[in-house]
């Protein structure tokens, strides 16, 4: 038998009975692969949820509008000359001029105080100017330029900014996402743990068959093997088990926000981790499981000798 | 094959296990390390072994000198070597196809070969056929052959037995005796600690008289 095909059938074999041995309790194997699962589930679950909210947010950038409230006993004309100035403005798509009368109009429309409103004599509202920024000029920066630019209009009141609450979330989602990678390595330095222990129990529990293997020549290298295959299978098993338990909060909660997003007429959905992404969120449970393992049981193992 | 120049071991009690052994045994003899409990029979076997280093002296093995070898070569050399205990130390949860086939599998030889070997070393013992059972539906003597099958199967150059028959009634302990004096015959180097006096004159071989960590030939 040629080097590479009995290195690869010595390994298929250990790897064969790791995965054994671990189907052979599968109480234990669930519970370890649980908190493993959730362990990882956790930042990913984090990391669905803040890439969600910032394409979220990122369609609302779009229909962001800036809205001018002038000062009450401004005239038209004067309303109409401003809307002029902020066109000429280079991040300025359009402009629209509400007027006391049509905000009047429109309120006594949407909402249900039109008998009351009938009642007042003088019209409270002032002059409106909506401002829809150009879609590329929507970065906070240019965003507080043009702020600052209507707010030292002597005409106007109040500048109302509606990105403020985006600006605000995206900063919001920064720290979240800042906080998910610490989180993330907590966790995953959870997962070595676990591993490790793990492994480290079963390597105390196989201690005479470990003995025995060295005496009649194991090398370390050879009682090592199925150990690393073992937290090697912990994690795939976590991973794959963070998929499936992440696959169900979805579908559970697909159905409630589709009911939610057409009361807006909207499209909302959440969006699940990418393929390469779960690919990697396997790849690293599988990795995880391996340095667990490597560190609960290397230097243990090297250490057991076999007695007389 | 085996040679030992004056060797002191002392346990990290500060028992001193040996004191001055210097002794040798040539390749394919038989022989028999004599001498009562707490003699040190166990500790010269184990400096053979190498499951212990010697504190002073020269342990030489298949005329290499076991003082020069690095612990990363002991699996290897381990492997040139059969090993039988008076507790068998079979793994008791594997069949006895399992226990004897191990020193094959940690060193990686092929299944077809393993499976051949598995068998010769089973026939060879008398045990043919029990590849399933396991340890425990053997009898003790058995059981020691399953450990003896063990030893050999890698066809090892030297084979050493510490109390081989110490659980056996005397007519076992004599087909065991008989198992290694066979081995002997066909040319590998026999090393036994035994304090079974009686047992180790009928078979007429050389003996190392161990006494108080000192041996007399
Ligand atoms: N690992 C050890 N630690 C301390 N003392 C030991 C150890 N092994 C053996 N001894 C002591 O060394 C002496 C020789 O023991 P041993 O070689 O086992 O003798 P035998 O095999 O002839 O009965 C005994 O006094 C024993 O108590
Ligand atoms: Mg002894």
């Amino acid at each position: 038998m040629s080097g590479v095909s009995s290195w690869f059938s010595r390994h298929a074999q250990a790897g064969i009975a790791a995965l054994g041995r671990l189907l052979r309790r599968p109480l234990g194997t669930l519970l370890a692969t649980s908190v493993i699962a959730i362990a990882l589930a956790l930042p990913a679950g984090l990391w669905v949820l803040t890439t969600n909210l910032r394409s979220l947010t990122g369609d609302v950038t779009q229909t962001l509008e800036v809205s001018v409230y002038l000062k009450p006993g401004v005239p038209l004309e004067r309303a109409e000359r401003l809307a002029a100035d902020a066109r000429r403005r280079a991040e300025v798509a359009s402009v629209t001029v509400i007027s006391a009368e049509q905000g009047l109009a429109q309120f006594k429309d949407h909402s249900g105080f039109g008998a009351a409103l009938e009642a007042l004599d003088t019209n409270p509202l002032p002059h409106v100017l909506t401002i829809r920024p150009r879609v590329t000029a929507t970065t906070p920066r240019s965003m507080s330029a043009l702020r600052n630019h209507l707010a030292a209009w002597p005409e106007a009141d109040t500048v109302q900014l509606d990105t403020e609450w985006v600006q605000r979330l995206d900063s919001i989602l920064d720290f979240l996402q800042a906080a998910f990678a610490t989180l993330a390595i907590a966790l995953g330095a959870g997962v070595v743990a676990v591993i490790g222990n793990s492994v480290r129990l079963e390597v105390d529990s196989r201690r005479a068959e470990i003995e025995v293997t060295k005496l009649v020549g194991g090398s370390n290298a050879f009682v090592r093997r199925p150990f690393l295959y073992e937290g090697f299978f912990y994690g795939l098993i976590g991973g794959v088990l963070a998929l499936a338990y992440g696959s169900a909060v979805l579908a559970a909660l697909q159905e409630p926000l589709a009911r939610v997003s057409a009361l807006y007429g909207g499209r909302l959905g959440i969006e699940g981790l990418t393929l390469e992404e779960a690919g990697l969120l396997v790849g690293a449970g599988s990795l995880l499981g391996l340095v667990g393992a490597w560190l609960g049981a290397a230097r243990h193992l090297a250490r057991i000798e076999p007695r007389e | 094959m085996i040679s030992f120049e004056h060797v002191f071991k002392r346990y990290p009690n500060g028992r001193e296990a040996l004191r001055d052994v210097s002794f040798r045994v040539a390749q394919g003899e038989m022989v028999f390390l004599t001498g009562r409990s707490g003699a040190g029979k166990s500790s010269i076997l184990k400096l053979v072994t190498l499951l212990e280093r010697p504190t002073r002296g020269k342990v030489a093995v298949h005329g290499q000198d076991t003082g020069a070898l690095p612990s990363r070569a002991i699996p290897a050399y381990r492997r040139r070597m059969g090993v039988v205990f008076q507790d068998h130390q079979l793994l008791a949860d594997r069949p006895v196809y399992d226990n004897v086939a191990l020193p094959l599998i940690v060193a990686d030889t092929p299944f077809r070969e393993i499976d051949r070997r598995v068998r010769a070393a089973l026939d060879q013992v008398g045990l043919l056929g029990r590849e399933k059972s396991l340890p425990v539906e053997l009898s003790i003597g058995e059981q020691q052959r399953v450990g003896i099958a063990r030893a050999v199967v890698g066809k090892p150059a030297i084979l050493v037995a510490d109390e081989p028959t110490g659980n056996l009634d005397h007519d076992l302990a004599r087909d065991v005796m008989r198992l290694f004096k066979r081995f002997q015959e066909v040319g590998v180097t026999v090393l036994i600690a035994s304090h079974d006096e009686t047992l180790v004159r009928e078979f007429a071989q050389r003996e190392i008289h161990v006494q108080s960590g000192q041996v007399s030939t």
